[in-house]
């Protein structure tokens, strides 16, 4: 991280006014504290949601009914892991570790995205967070590839353009089970009875609760307010359950003619914040999992950075 | 956290077919050079593309600053000379 | 290859062709099956990346062999009905690769060891005389070169790491060595596999297969321990525990309903 120039007034105008303009911000630029400190959270937040989220569907692995399954939801899940690296590298460009970025992760004080403390109970869950939670991520995704802050916008473009799988196999593995079986046709409904809320909820808060909305805008690192951003999903995603014979499970779903928009009913925001505050079916889970990992792999690390040492050391001697 | 467990970071540079650069894909952390080209072929060229990978310890880059822009590239704004469009030549005249 | 004459070879019969590749997928099969059991478990993100490539490229090869299989059977039987439809004494893997992930010791050795030995063998295949299987095992052999490079790394570098990887690798070697002496020991089908061409001689195979395994293990400090216990009997269906819960936790979802498509 290069020294930064003070905060002055002057600076603050021009930097306001560069990205105003749709000017892009690059790591060494100057950057007012609060830009780099909010870019920090989202983008670790981003990642950790990334690497949380291998869990569920990656509980499916080894259980898919198909070879082709088996590997479709392999690739996937391991692209999940590929698009932490990329969003952590990101974030590093600000200054923060990757190890900083993970200890706040484990001990808890970072987020991630609330939707993976739902458990996947049925194979039908796989199709439903490609289909449902992939949807709304990338509806999320595709105006930060526009962000301000280069490093962020360059991981998101090559993030959009490789999720662009996920949905479609979500989609196709709901397909198969709408189409499929009386009981097939059970799971894949009883999963988006499940799953629809909290994709829905994934959002984020309205708008007029959101805490940061109004300076992340302006400051080009949020491009669209989260009830936007919403209304986009279900409008989107009330077509494909149609296409698929499925329902939503919103008796209030209903057309607005005058709009062109569907309108759905009221969301259960008290749920929302109870899984945020970690009280979700599988906060402690999530966790846990994580944590056995992190220490699990701790001498594997140590071996690698003794190694890379001794390496080293017999260059060194070689060399003398 | 200790430094025992720290791997350094890496910058990856991927040529995507031969005839074009090398170009900068984004950064990873390894242990040792060996591991970072592993690494990198396996977080950046999953989908083909890659041709040729470099890796290079992150500490090792020298960048120029930014605020050093304005002595630095500026001057080049003026030596307009430099560039084809500068010089008048008839429509009619090929090959030039 | 070059032992056996083009003149001297002896067509291959089906039903060795079809056991010899339900060997070959089976063992892909369950070996790639455990690996990906280290999704989200990996002691780095780069690593989890790098140990599902792997798993990929073993589910991967299993698709073709079973395939070819299902084909050389004709039954009708395809590259699912074999792999969910099978009882764990149907399965015909190698004892190596039905062994547990363990730590990351384990994990890594289990895999250097295979990718050592399909490598070799695969080379071999590769300019054997049945074309299918000779295409699959030249795409299958690329795969396993970058395995064993890769996995033959970390052997290296937890060997000669910390005491701590050190003692944890000892402790591998000695819990996986027993599995590896079944990988050569050639049974009436193989004999005529490799008489007809389609195999390579397991001697060869297993020359290749010290050659990379020696060198690395030097390397990673490691002494090859003394041969003791051999047991044998997977590619015959004789299995130990272990398999039939890997199997069954496979195929739980699929034989809900065998007419289902999913």
């Amino acid at each position: 991280m290069p020294a930064r120039e003070p905060d002055c007034p002057e600076r603050r105008a021009a930097f306001d006014a560069h990205v105003a303009a749709e000017g892009k911000v690059e790591p060494r630029d100057w950057m007012p504290a609060a830009y780099q400190k909010t870019l920090i959270r989202q983008i670790s937040q981003h990642a950790h949601s990334e690497i949380i989220g291998m869990q569920p569907e990656g509980n499916w692995i080894s259980r898919a009914p198909s070879l082709r399954r088996k590997v479709i939801l392999m690739a996937k899940v391991q692209d999940e892991a590929g698009h932490g690296l990329y969003l952590y590298s990101a974030a590093e460009t600000l200054g923060v570790s990757r190890d900083e970025m993970e200890e706040k992760l484990l001990d808890g004080t970072a987020k991630y995205s609330s939707i993976f403390n739902y458990p996947t109970l049925t194979w039908a869950d796989v199709g439903a967070i490609g289909w449902l939670v992939d949807g709304a991520a990338i509806i999320n995704q595709i105006p930060i590839c526009r962000c301000s802050y280069g490093p962020y916008a360059r991981a998101m473009m090559r993030i959009c353009k490789e999720e662009s799988f996920h949905q479609r196999q979500g989609f196709e593995l709901m397909m198969a089970l709408a189409k499929g079986t009386q009981a097939q046709h059970a799971m894949a409904q009883d999963a988006l009875n499940r799953w629809w809320w909290p994709a829905v909820m994934m959002f984020g808060p309205p708008d007029g609760e959101s805490v940061h909305s109004r300076q992340n805008m302006a400051w080009r690192i949020k491009r669209k307010s989260n009830d936007e951003l919403r209304q986009k999903f279900v409008d989107m995603t009330v077509k494909q359950a149609e296409a698929l014979g499925l329902e939503i499970p919103d008796p209030d779903l209903s057309f607005n003619s005058d709009t062109g928009h569907w309108e759905i009913g009221p969301i259960d925001w008290d749920e929302f914040w109870t899984v945020v505050k970690g009280h979700g079916p599988c906060n402690r889970q999530r966790m846990a999992h994580r944590r056995n990992a992190h220490e699990d792999g701790v001498w594997v690390r140590e071996a690698a950075v003794a190694f890379a040492a001794k390496q080293r050391a017999r260059t060194t001697q070689q060399a003398a | 956290m200790t430094e025992k467990t720290v791997w350094p970071l890496f910058e990856v540079f991927i040529r995507s077919r031969q005839g074009l650069s090398h170009v900068h894909a984004g950064s990873l952390h390894a242990a040792d050079a060996k591991m970072a080209l592993e690494n990198a072929r396996d977080v950046f060229t999953r989908r083909g593309e890659g041709s040729s990978i470099w890796v290079v310890p992150s500490q090792t880059i020298t960048a120029s600053a930014p605020e050093n822009k304005g002595e630095l590239y500026d001057p080049a704004d003026s030596k307009i000379y430099r560039h084809p469009t500068f010089y008048d030549v008839p429509d009619d005249v090929e090959f030039i | 290859m070059a032992a056996v004459a083009e003149s001297a070879r002896s067509m291959p019969n089906n039903n060795d062709l079809f056991e010899t590749a339900l060997r070959l997928g089976d063992s892909a099969l369950i070996l790639g099956q455990q690996l990906a059991g280290w999704n989200a478990r990996g002691p780095t993100v780069e690593l989890d990346i790098a140990l599902q490539n792997q798993a990929l490229d073993l589910v991967g090869q299993a698709r073709l062999f079973l395939d070819f299989a299902g084909r050389i059977e004709g039954q009708g039987r395809d590259e699912d009905r074999l792999a969910y439809f099978r009882n764990a004494d149907e399965f015909r893997n190698c004892l190596l690769v039905e062994q547990p992930n363990g730590d990351f010791a384990q994990t890594v050795l289990r895999q250097f060891f295979f990718s050592a030995y399909a490598r070799a063998l695969y080379a071999g295949m590769a300019a054997g005389s049945e074309t299918d299987l000779a295409e699959i095992a030249a795409k299958a052999e690329r795969e396993m070169a970058y395995h064993v490079r890769h996995t033959g790394e970390w052997v290296v570098r937890l060997g000669d790491g910390t005491e701590e990887s050190h003692n944890r690798m000892e402790k591998a070697l000695v819990a996986l060595w027993p599995f590896v002496h079944e990988l050569f020991m050639a049974d009436e089908i193989d004999l005529r596999m490799i008489s007809a061409g389609v195999l390579p001689p397991f001697d060869d195979v297993k020359a290749d297969w010290l050659g990379s395994i020696q060198a690395v293990l030097e390397r990673a400090t490691l002494t090859v321990p003394e041969d003791d216990w051999m047991p044998s009997g997977g590619r015959a269906g004789r299995h130990g525990e272990g398999l039939s819960y890997i199997v069954s936790e496979m195929q739980s979802v699929a034989r809900c309903d065998p007419e289902a498509q999913w």
